[in-house]
């Protein structure tokens, strides 16, 4: 469903995923987390932050395995792995983080 | 959570008692009108109002145009009119579907799915059908049915094991083709399908991967297998004048478990001297057209084979592990993109990457440590498209035979599961077919059903603790679905990434731990 934030309001398609991504501001992320009751702490924002990052460079989440390995390098060894990221988001950090962060959903056989 | 219940796994995979339309609320997605027309289809949106839901209707003429589509197909394809008017009901099919066994809709028993098109055929194609239609269980084609249609050949994921029990040799998959194709036509295209093929052709692969980002994932693979065990393996990208060019499914750039079968496929060439390439236009072996039924889709997406082929100049193509791209590489490459007269005639074109490891291990031109594997105990899921729809090397069965044989080269622990559920009888892994979308996750943990069974039994019957596969969707599949089950996801295992683990490659240092 369309969500508000900043008295905006946001498209989504039928999954929730932003349809006009270069709308996307942090607050997105914020509103569309409360919606699923899940509430964004730092390390959420750690990988929300570099998913922006690697969206802008690449037009695409990053592979899991660049995720963990930046993550790791980032936040130490213990959380560069894909446990770590699950518990952060229990929907699968490919798609959940992903549409928080304002980035298209991955598709294809994965 | 999920608002539906997990099945109860039983012993034995149990013939369940049918019940009427308790799936009937279950629909992908429909696709958007832009991403129908990009491909050839037609859609119509009912507003332009971002405050409320996207919703898309059948366009103006939609019966009009269906019963054309189905007039068409039927001349086209003489394999269609068969299935239409063979089936005599005999039922040999009804409990041979794992989404039948999963779901119990009765019109998930695949002769009451194919019903569902075949009423309307026997209404409009044949006389007894014109004329005198409750004789014959003829339908009229109204609305409702084209929703049955969209809702159930979506429960269908062109597995064809039923087809394997027909008599008649009916082929499920074909009438689902059929009947998904015609959907296309008249505004009922399915949203993940379709939106997978506009990305091939858009960007170049079904996850929309663009080169420089697949550029950037290679060398992330270099850099981590160097770090790993201090030896320069190379993941080459459009290095004109190679040998081989390695076509294989963009899963294997991204996902877990596939892209450690990425790194064995790497591992397999190094060792053995071979010159390979990936290619960015054809970073996608993959081939979606197959799903919704289109001939010209999946030639259109097949052409970038050729043309990768052609402008690198390589002298062989080999397929990664990707189950409906080695059916569309092995049965119908030549057809859509043929001839393939520009590649060396010695090898077999396309080549199954399997095929090619089991020969370089045979040759003893592989270094291999099996007890590296052996805090495993190893089955092999069958994928459907594979094992039904192919097969590989020079012998009959070879599609069963030789990736078994890979992983009995490289693990000293292997058994199969139950042999009702394996070879040319496998269950699929309940999402294939164009089905492996969060918007069918009901359908996908019911119909793992069979094959969670069969696994379950290999795991308490004999120890087993991986299951491995030659298909990015079936992975991807367990990976997402039998947790539901109560595995873990690291129980699932690309065959490549249990021959990357106990190669042993020269100047090899492994990690201490």
């Amino acid at each position: 469903m369309p969500f508000e934030a900043n008295g905006k309001t946001f498209e989504t398609d039928e999954e929730g995923y932003m349809v006009d991504l270069g709308s996307w501001e942090p607050d997105c992320a914020t509103v569309m987390a409360e919606l699923e009751d899940q509430p964004l702490t730092d390390a959420h924002w750690e990988v929300l932050n570099f998913l922006r990052e690697y969206y802008d460079e690449y037009q695409i989440a990053p592979a899991v395995r660049v995720l963990t390995k930046a993550i790791g390098k980032k936040l130490g060894k213990d959380k560069g792995n894909s446990k770590y990221l699950y518990e952060l988001f229990p929907y699968g950090p490919g798609k959940q983080a992903c549409k928080y962060a304002g980035l298209p959903k991955p598709t294809g056989c994965v | 959570m999920a608002d539906y219940d997990v099945p109860e796994v039983k012993e034995y995979a149990v013939v369940p008692l049918p019940k009427d339309g308790v799936m009937n609320h279950l629909s992908p997605f429909v696709a958007k009108p832009e991403f129908q027309e990009a491909m050839g289809y037609v859609g119509k949106k009912v507003h332009d109002d971002p405050k409320k839901m996207p919703e898309y209707v059948l366009i103006d003429g939609w019966k009009e145009k269906a019963l054309d589509k189905m007039g068409d197909l039927l001349g086209r394809y003489r394999s269609l009119q068969v299935f239409m008017d063979s089936c005599v009901k005999c039922g040999a099919c009804t409990d041979k579907c794992h989404y039948f066994l999963g779901t119990q809709d009765a019109k998930n028993m695949p002769v009451a799915r194919q019903d569902l098109l075949r009423s309307v055929y026997r209404r409009y194609f044949t006389f007894a059908g014109k004329y005198f239609p409750k004789l014959v269980g003829a339908k009229d084609l109204t609305e409702d049915v084209v929703q049955d249609w969209y809702s159930y050949f979506h429960q269908c994921s062109e597995c064809r094991r039923c087809a394997v029990f027909c008599p008649y040799g009916i082929d499920t998959a074909e009438v689902t083709m059929a009947a998904r194709e015609i959907l296309a036509h008249i505004g009922r295209g399915q949203k993940y399908a379709n939106e997978i093929i506009g990305k091939v052709f858009t960007i170049g692969n079904n996850l929309g991967l663009p080169e420089k980002a697949l550029a950037n994932v290679l060398e992330g693979l270099e850099e981590d297998v160097e770090y790993d065990i201090e030896v320069e393996v190379k993941f080459p990208l459009d290095e004109k004048g190679k040998d081989i060019l390695l076509v294989t499914p963009s899963a294997d750039f991204f996902a877990e478990p596939h892209i450690d079968g990425l790194i064995g496929y790497a591992k397999v060439f190094h060792q053995t001297n071979t010159s390979w390439t990936l290619s960015s236009i054809a970073s996608e072996a993959g081939n979606f057209g197959l799903f919704i039924g289109s001939y010209e889709n999946m030639q259109r997406i097949s052409m970038r084979i050729r043309e990768a082929a052609l402008q690198l100049g390589v002298k062989r193509i080999v397929y990664g592990e990707c189950g409906h791209a080695w059916r569309v590489g092995y049965s119908f490459l030549n057809t859509l993109a043929g001839p393939f007269d520009f590649l060396d005639q010695n090898y077999p074109i396309p080549q199954h990457i399997c095929e090619f490891t089991l020969d370089k291990l045979e040759k003893g031109e592989l270094t291999i440590d099996k007890s590296r594997n052996d805090d495993k105990t190893v089955t092999f899921h069958d994928s459907c498209n594979v094992a039904r729809g192919s097969g590989m090397g020079t012998e009959p069965g070879g599609q069963f035979t030789i990736p078994r044989a890979v992983i009995k080269a490289v693990c000293n622990n292997y058994v199969d599961m139950e042999k009702d559920t394996i070879h040319d009888v496998t269950f699929c892994c309940g999402g294939g077919g164009g089905l492996l979308t969060d918007d069918l996750m009901e359908l996908r943990v019911k119909g793992i059903l069979p094959r969670a069974t069969a696994l379950i039994n290999a795991k308490e019957e004999h120890g087993v603790t991986h299951m491995a596969a030659i298909c990015a969707i079936c992975k991807s599949q367990f990976t997402k679905v039998l947790p539901y089950y109560g595995f873990a996801m690291d129980q699932i295992v690309s065959v490549h990434q249990l021959v990357s683990d106990a190669i042993v490659l020269e100047g090899q240092v492994d990690p201490e731990d």
